[in-house]
């Protein structure tokens, strides 16, 4: 048993979450305010439509790619999907707009597949420009502005209460919208892709050793194509969860997530150099960020200082898995040498 | 004579211009062990690769079993039975031991999900066809390099493999790994599976293998068995040139050491080292690969500052906490992983060589005089004989032996007084190493104070003046090269 636990702490996920447990009490002795049932309500809503872009990093980041697009490509999708949609003046429900949406997902991100996966190119410089190009196009050719009204299927979406969570103490009340239940779909079907599909042990496989995954009989590029579309599905599909709970179509506003998430997506453990990571760690780290961001005002901290405390965290966060990892490693030398 | 198993015959394939293979032919027979040998760049890895589906040939025919083989896939080799074991083991370090011996049979099964339950028997079932003891949950990369192979050969075992072709299987294991190595190898041969052995030493392949072939330049120069083949002759079919081996005997050796180390402990790695080392001398140190002695080179070098105990340089004490302090004091460093310490591999062979005196390099005015560094990057291509066309090419660009030159010029170039080689020649060609023996001894001669770190036992011998040994972090013995064998020093070792 104890071995267990020993195994379970050379790996990211506990530590993130010591550090979010202690947070919470911190805040929670600070304010009072933590452990209330709107307070949980109000993080776990922040957290959809990160939560679901950091499901796409970790898919980009474990198969040994980046991804720095998908902001861009989940703003054009959603986009071009919510001004259609009202130009055609469509009053059905979300799905339509959700299958849109998820389906100029798939194309964009089988740009960024194609040159990632077929032509081998690196996926940073790759998605840095096919970022700019989305950017520029939905700027461009769409000349987006703000949509202040979305289609009332979308608007109800957004809107319909979940669960309903009350403050007792200052009647405040919170909403969790269904678009959650998106996110629990998505992380559930992610699981079991990487898990206990040939495809999903195939993607760490690249990410581990391309070559020899290519000679185990892999289809290296067809796969990193794959991901690269289920990418842009997931990421636009948050893009449209995020229009939906905004009751409001901004083409910007989700440009500049995409360093946060990855800082999220790595403080929980998913290597950069790809192949090691779970999905757990993802959430955790992803959460710890979130966390951050939305307890300031518990704290009395003013909001304006909020990038500070994430870069903080950031920092802190990735110097303690360092710091253990290098320690594991040690202890891993001097195992090996009593052996022998 | 019997059917043979792998029939290659009058091979052909170039990469634009080069052609890697000019005309080989490589026969082996079913269940023998069979030593492929060449140096660096002679088409080992290129005929290997074609026979496993890899790279397509542009000439000759290759018959496995019997069955011609015409345009093949690996996966299509793998089907046939040919296991390649390549020297990075292709393994998924990212991945647990169990996965990474399951994952191909579950490829393999055309199966769209995986079961664990299914992973942990294949598993199971594949270590224990050689007895191989290892936690199945264990990440591949927390293993050592020898656990890493015996993964890699249970999983080549798994697909009913006929020939397993291991690529230089001994290059990064100590001596007891290898017998156990070898051990295996001789049970796989029982149960009639055939080996393909890569290697360049002759030592090694000599004791375990029936038959070799050796190329040179892309062609085949000689094939036949193995006890017909003698250290002379292999040297020469390896190479086309004749050595005549120089055993080094020292010379003009200084009076007052150089270089003393006194009491030197660093805990957990080496205790008590005591040495003196004079101009003019070699110095070996030799023991086995955790008997401390590259972490003993390290700390000569500052990389890894001993705990306590003295260091004298010239008799007066100095303080060796950094690679720079050392190089003041004028001691070079060639360390054992050329590759990811010694070479800027990206850069230029010229630049390379300058590292180290970059500081001198200057005109009056401060700023790199461009002339002089040609001047220095054309003497010393020329002083070690350093194969290239343009010292302007990368370092990538060079063979191994060449790449071990440019890091010996690197530090001849800063007037060095001691300079320690840790494992000078590992993974270096016969010819190369015949050369880089005779540039060191040849400095020696000229005054320098040579240590060279190393368990390659002929080499320590002929080369070095004394030899210390060390064995759990201590010095074990001192000898005179002159009156010690190999065996002398290996049960000191142990």
């Amino acid at each position: 048993m104890s071995r267990k636990i020993k195994k379970a702490f050379r790996s990211n996920e506990p530590y993130i979450l010591i550090i979010i447990v202690i947070l919470g009490i911190f805040i929670q002795i600070r304010s009072g305010q933590f452990f209330t049932g709107n307070n949980i309500v109000d993080l776990l809503s922040a957290l959809i439509v990160p939560g679901l872009f950091a499901i796409a990093e970790f898919l980009a980041l474990i198969s040994g790619g980046i991804d720095v697009s998908f902001p861009a490509l989940a703003s054009l999708s959603a986009y071009a999907t919510t001004k259609m949609l009202l130009d055609m003046g469509y009053e059905g429900n979300v799905i339509v707009p959700f299958l849109i949406a998820v389906a100029i997902g798939a194309v964009l991100g089988a740009v960024n597949g194609f040159f990632i996966g077929y032509l081998n190119l690196n996926a940073m410089i790759v998605t840095l420009g096919t970022a700019s190009i989305f950017q520029g196009f939905m700027q461009g050719a769409l000349r987006a502005n703000q949509l202040s009204v979305i289609p009332s299927g979308m608007k109800g979406f957004g809107t319909a209460s979940f669960i309903t969570a009350t403050n007792k103490v200052n009647g405040l009340t919170s909403i969790l919208p269904y678009t959650f239940i998106i996110l629990v779909v998505v992380c559930a079907a992610v699981f079991y892709l990487l898990r206990y599909t040939i495809f999903g042990r195939g993607i760490y496989a690249i990410g581990g050793n391309a070559q020899s995954a290519h000679t185990a009989g892999f289809h290296v590029e067809r796969t990193k194509f794959l991901i690269y579309i289920i990418i842009g599905m997931i990421a636009s599909a948050a893009g449209v969860c995020r229009v939906c709970m905004m009751q409001q179509c901004h083409p910007t506003n989700m440009l500049g997530m995409e360093m946060n998430i990855i800082a999220g997506v790595v403080l929980g453990g998913v290597a950069l150099t790809g192949g090691a990571g779970t999905l757990t760690g993802c959430m955790l780290g992803t959460f710890l960020i979130i966390l951050v961001e939305n307890s300031m005002i518990l704290l009395g901290i003013p909001t304006t200082w909020s990038d500070v405390f994430v870069g903080l965290v950031i920092v802190i966060g990735v110097s303690l898995t360092a710091i253990q990892s290098a320690r594991s490693s040690k202890g891993k030398k001097s195992a090996a040498k009593g052996e022998a | 004579m019997a059917q043979s198993l792998l029939k290659a015959e009058h091979v052909k394939i170039s990469f634009g211009n080069v052609h890697a293979l000019r005309d080989v032919s490589l026969e082996i027979l079913p269940g023998e062990i069979h030593c492929l040998m060449g140096e660096n760049g002679c088409g080992k890895s290129t005929i290997i690769k074609i026979i496993s589906g890899v790279y397509q040939r542009d000439g000759g025919t290759v018959e496995f079993n019997g069955q011609k083989l015409d345009k093949i896939t690996p996966i299509d080799a793998i089907n046939l039975g040919i296991q390649v074991i390549y020297q990075d083991f292709a393994l998924f370090p990212n991945l647990t031991v169990a996965e990474n011996l399951a994952l191909n049979t579950e490829l393999a099964s055309r199966k769209k999900t995986v079961s664990w339950k299914n992973v942990r028997k294949i598993a199971e079932e594949a270590v224990a066809k050689i007895n191989f003891q290892v936690d199945m949950d264990q990440k591949v990369e927390e293993l050592s390099v020898a656990q890493k192979q015996m993964v890699a050969i249970s999983r080549a075992l798994m697909s009913n493999a006929k020939l397993i072709i291991m690529d230089e299987p001994t290059t990064a294991l100590t001596r007891k790994e290898v017998d156990a190595l070898f051990k295996i190898i001789l049970k796989l041969k029982e149960q009639g599976i055939a080996i393909l052995f890569i290697s360049h030493k002759l030592d090694e392949v000599f004791e375990i293998s029936d038959r070799y072939t050796i190329f040179r330049n892309g062609e085949m120069v000689a094939a036949g068995n193995m006890k017909e083949l003698d250290d002379k002759k292999f040297t020469y079919y390896m190479t086309g040139r004749e050595f005549a081996d120089k055993v080094f005997v020292a010379e003009n050796v200084s009076d007052k050491p150089v270089l003393e180390l006194k009491n030197l402990t660093k805990e957990g790695a080496f205790s008590d080292i005591s040495l003196t080392l004079r101009r003019g001398e070699i110095l070996g140190i030799t023991g086995l690969l955790d008997s401390g002695r590259t972490e003993l080179a390290l700390s000569m070098f500052g990389m890894l500052p001993a705990d306590s105990g003295e260091i004298l340089k010239e008799g007066k004490p100095v303080k060796i906490a950094s690679p720079r302090d050392a190089i003041n004091c004028n001691i070079g460093f060639v360390p054992e992983d050329r590759l990811s310490e010694g070479l800027f591999l990206t850069q230029s062979i010229g630049d390379n060589i300058i590292i180290s005196e970059i500081d001198r390099l200057k005109k009056k005015n401060g700023l790199f005089d461009h002339k002089k560094r040609d001047e220095e990057v054309e003497k010393w291509v020329k002083e070690l004989e350093i194969k290239t066309q343009n010292p302007d090419n990368p370092a990538t660009t060079l063979s191994g032996g060449n790449q071990q030159r440019i890091v010996l010029a690197k530090w001849l170039a800063c007037d060095l007084d001691v300079l320690i080689l840790n494992g000078p020649t590992v993974g270096v060609d016969i010819g190369s190493k015949h050369d880089i023996h005779m540039v060191l001894q040849r400095l020696a001669g000229q005054g320098l104070g040579v240590i060279i770190i190393s368990d390659d036992l002929p080499e320590v011998i002929q080369n070095c003046s004394r030899v210390l040994v060390i064995k759990d972090g201590r010095i074990k013995s001192e000898y005179d090269t002159q009156k010690v064998n190999e065996k002398m020093i290996i049960d000191d070792m142990m």
